[in-house]
């Protein structure tokens, strides 16, 4: 049975935490003394005085989370907490909708990265640096923040961790005590956003911009303060340092953890999936380099290998940064691009998709049916690292799949009955539920998702979330099972 | 020598057999009074009853004054713990363990002084593994046995009309192979050993034992019968302990399938396997077989714990066409009515793994102990101490020293050398002697030539 109002006071307190969070956008456009000052107040305001209102009014039927109420607690934190992000946006961008205003702000929590605004660069910086800071907050996930910082959800947390963080398989505890995971996990997040934004300063960027994209670059986001994302800087050694950490924010941040922990690379070694990753990231920087420079699209192979594995390693872990317009290229070359952002990224890491725990899983359980089938009597598990995995993990990986794919068949066929063409929609659809960010077409790289009309901007917002919370934490909470008593 | 051994399985029993026949005080305790009872009946042994990781228990059996205490129960722990008690409380001066779990062996420490204090670490299933492995190696020998680390190697052979030296006097040997130092050491002809000399003439279907240093091994089998091809394809009729070591020993670089009938087994299998194809079925159902081609496999080799299981899938599968077939039979009985029959290989685990724990019970100093054809013969290596007053044999050549009937000297091992024994061979001190005893009665004679005598310290 779920209990709404406990979970209704959870989310309360998480409502004022956020609130706490848009202090920064405010000390930010103190610093730069920009416009957007008032907007920050008072957005924070509301949405601290909503949070104690809900927190006073659920306050006599608080009680203990259950398994369910936790998943609950997920789905409501992912829906509402960014319509009181909107605030800043509407209150300071008087004509922009609220449909576009939470459409931005779900695809800057689940770290999608597709933006409905232009011109960027004229934004006041604490505006640009609000929608950063929330993606990277929503990167490593809030409510595993929510876990490592507040006591009060010590007890359901490793549910809520569970519902929040993405992969198959969570059963590995990295400490014994969730709150000591949680920590370690925003701790590693934490100091490699630092490195990076280190590095971005030293390879010349302005501590502003190096802020704010080590902030989008680690979550594997995508948003930028320039129209131009990256092709502003125009600089191989950015998009190196970019290419780097967006490499190694695709990687499970557990395993950094375990690493960080014991000093060594032991644990990248014996992690199943990042050799898979970093070895499919490899042929594919090098194999579009490759095809861009054989269909003349670059006239060196530098220039080539440069936007080939810029671009390629962007859109496959799903970060969502360009440097080059994509969509003029051979279509071989996005569609492929595409196609490796639905599972590139490793589970656990702050990348979308299906990951690639889950597409290795699928690859041998084909190749084990092919072999019970010429030795029926063979025992024949399915094994990564060396570990069997049940035969009810393949299963719900395959429903999964299914479901998965299931959802681009649906909001695909959604999207071109309201208009949209289908190489746009097909690809709106899957970027959006990889939180990848930019598609092809009308939502290229160098266009907005502002073209959209509404029910097309809800459609794809829907995406984000149904994507980021991995479908069935959403799909679960509008059963008519989970409600009944 | 007064020996106290804890459990009375396969392993505890035959130890016991073994010993007590070489006239030493034997103390049996197991938890299960039945068995006792039974295993005293046909032997000379004192038996107690009781868990064996208890002091009480352990002083009724007397630990108190024996020389040397075997713990080879089912379980590790309670082995472990029995050592430690017998090194803390009562001052057992050898504690040879049986362990299973190669955990306990990964980190030294644990079995050192410090800790659990065990003097020789066993494990059946681990010897009989390596037994096996070395037959795959060596697909043409019936038994494969090295001595001073490697160095030099034993191996049976069964002579095959149409090797290079059947039907030729011994001596021959020497002009087929003239680069190769080897030596017969023994033949035996149906059940009786024949004592080889240079004009001995060997006959197809005698067991031949040949010495010689290990890497010219393949040579001098090449002399006695054809070589087969490589071993490619196993399978395995069994995923016990052995079954289980075996396949992890030869997945790498043989193609092998392991049959096993319980199903929960076979999930701990092929999640312990990286490539090894687990199958689940009877081992004598000849559908499965068939259906995995057992035709097509170059070894067979059965290794479940039951004595028939193995002995009909080894005939089912040699009649459905397996190159060739090895069982693991406990029953001795068993084994001489089928060895060298349908069954290529009979192997009896007792026999194969108690040379570890006979080494440490023969007196003098010996390295190693290979029981030969299931018990009735033996071959050991004995270090040579002491000087020409002290030793008989240091000083001497081969000829002059005074060796029991059915025993020779067949090879010595000097530092990295090994020199084939002639008769003219000056014997050294700190010398590996390779002693080959055909007639086990002649025991006690043979330790007592290489026991240094008192006055020497």
């Amino acid at each position: 049975m779920v209990r709404p109002v406990s979970v209704l006071h959870v989310l309360s307190v998480l409502i004022m935490l956020f609130a706490v969070s848009m202090l920064l956008p405010f000390g930010v456009s103190f610093l730069y003394g920009d416009a957007a000052r008032s907007a920050h107040y008072q957005s924070m305001l509301i949405t601290l005085a909503s949070g104690a209102v809900l927190w006073g009014g659920t306050r006599p039927g608080r009680g203990e989370l259950q398994p369910r109420d936790a998943l609950l607690l997920v789905a409501l934190v992912w829906t509402v907490l960014p319509a009181f992000a909107t605030l800043p946006l509407l209150l300071h961008l008087h004509e922009m909708s609220f449909t576009d205003a939470y459409f931005e702000t779900v695809a800057a929590l689940t770290t999608t990265g597709s933006t409905v605004l232009s011109g960027l660069d004229r934004l006041p910086a604490s505006i640009n640096f609000w929608r950063c800071e929330m993606q990277w907050l929503g990167g490593m996930g809030i409510i595993v923040l929510a876990v490592a910082i507040l006591p009060l959800l010590g007890i359901g947390g490793s549910q809520i961790m569970r519902a929040e963080t993405p992969g198959p398989m969570k059963d590995t505890r990295l400490t014994p005590r969730i709150t000591e995971a949680a920590k370690g996990l925003w701790l590693v997040y934490a100091g490699m956003t630092l490195a990076c934004m280190l590095a971005y300063k030293a390879v010349g960027m302005s501590w502003f911009d190096a802020v704010v994209h080590a902030f989008t670059t680690l979550s594997l986001g995508g948003f930028s303060s320039h129209d131009a994302n990256f092709a502003y800087f125009n600089s191989p050694a950015i998009e190196a340092t970019a290419m780097l950490f967006m490499i190694a924010a695709g990687i499970n941040f557990g395993t950094h953890f375990l690493a960080f922990r014991k000093l060594s690379l032991a644990p990248y070694r014996s992690d199943p999936e990042t050799r898979v990753y970093l070895a499919v990231l490899a042929v594919s920087a090098f194999g579009i380099a490759y095809f861009l420079l054989a269909n003349g699209v670059y006239p060196s192979f530098w220039t080539a290998l440069r936007h080939g594995a810029f671009n390629v390693v962007s859109i496959a872990t799903t970060a969502g940064f360009a440097s080059a317009d994509f969509n003029q290229w051979p279509i071989f070359a996005p569609v492929w691009m595409l196609f490796l952002c639905c599972f590139a990224t490793c589970s656990g890491s702050t990348g979308g998709g299906i990951k690639m725990i889950r597409a290795e899983l699928m690859v041998r359980q084909a190749l084990r049916e092919i072999m019970s089938i010429i030795h029926p009597r063979a025992y024949l598990p399915l094994k990564v690292a060396g570990q069997r995995i049940e035969n009810q993990i393949i299963f719900a990986v395959l429903a999964f799949m299914l479901i998965w794919g299931g959802s681009v068949i649906v909001m695909t066929m959604l999207l071109t009955a309201s208009g949209l063409d289908i190489i746009s929609a097909f690809s709106a659809v899957i970027v959006c539920l990889c939180n990848t960010g930019p598609g092809l077409n009308q939502v290229g790289p160098a266009t907005t998702y502002a073209s959209l009309n509404d029910f097309q901007t809800w459609v794809c917002t829907a995406a984000m979330l149904v994507g980021r919370l991995e479908l069935f934490t959403l799909f679960i909470v509008v059963t008519p099972a989970f409600w009944r008593r | 020598m007064k020996i106290v051994i804890l459990g009375a399985g396969q392993v505890g029993s035959s130890v016991a057999e073994s010993l007590a026949s070489e006239a030493n005080d034997i103390t049996l305790v197991d938890i299960d009074g039945a068995r006792l009872r039974n295993l005293q009946d046909h032997l000379d042994v004192r038996t107690v009853v009781g868990s064996a990781a208890h002091p009480s228990v352990l002083a009724d059996a007397g630990i108190e004054d024996c020389d040397m205490m075997i713990a080879v129960t089912q379980s590790d722990e309670t082995n472990l713990v029995a050592c430690k008690l017998a090194q803390q409380l009562f001052n057992v001066p050898t504690r040879i363990v049986r362990l299973r779990a190669t955990d306990y062996l990964a980190n030294e420490n644990v079995l050192g002084p410090d800790c659990f204090d065990v003097d020789l670490a066993i494990c059946p299933e681990q010897v009989l593994t390596d037994y096996i492995v070395k037959l795959i190696e060596f697909p043409e020998a019936l038994q494969v046995l090295e001595f001073a680390n490697g160095k030099v190697s034993l191996v049976a052979v069964r002579a095959f009309q149409g090797g290079p030296l059947v039907g030729h006097p011994l001596r021959d040997l020497r002009k087929h192979i003239p680069s190769v130092d080897a030596r017969i050491a023994a033949i035996f002809r149906g059940d009786t050993p024949v004592q080889p000399d240079g004009d001995t003439l060997v006959q197809a279907g005698d067991e031949v034992f040949c010495l010689a240093a290990t890497k010219e091994i393949r040579e001098v089998m090449h002399e006695l019968r054809r070589m087969d091809k490589p071993v490619r394809r196993v399978m395995i009729a069994g995923g016990g302990n052995i079954g289980l070591r075996l396949a992890r020993a030869l997945e790498r670089e043989y193609s092998v399938k392991i049959i096993e009938y319980n199903k929960r087994r076979c999930e701990i299998l092929s999640t312990r396997l990286d490539r090894g194809l687990v199958l689940q079925g009877d081992v004598t159902d000849e559908a499965l077989l068939e259906a995995e081609n057992v035709s097509d496999m170059d070894l067979f080799v059965a290794v479940t714990n039951d004595d028939e299981n193995n002995i009909m899938s080894c005939l089912l599968a040699k009649r459905m066409g397996a190159r060739r077939v090895v069982s693991l039979i406990n029953r001795r009985s068993y084994v001489d009515l089928l060895h060298a029959g349908e069954i290529d290989i009979a192997i009896s685990p007792a026999q194969a793994t108690i040379g570890t724990l006979l080494a440490h019970v023969r007196r003098g100093h010996v390295t190693q102990v290979h029981s030969l054809r299931r018990g009735v013969a033996e071959a050991l290596e004995a270090v040579v101490h002491g000087d020409r007053n002290s030793s008989r044999c240091v000083g001497r050549r081969i000829e002059e020293i005074d060796l029991p009937n059915g025993t020779s000297i067949a090879a010595l091992v000097r530092g990295d050398d090994v020199v084939m024994a002639h008769h003219d061979t000056v014997v050294q001190a700190e010398d590996h002697a390779i002693v080959f005893v055909t007639d086990k009665k002649q025991l006690p004679k043979v330790e007592k030539l290489f026991e240094v005598s008192v006055g020497f310290v």
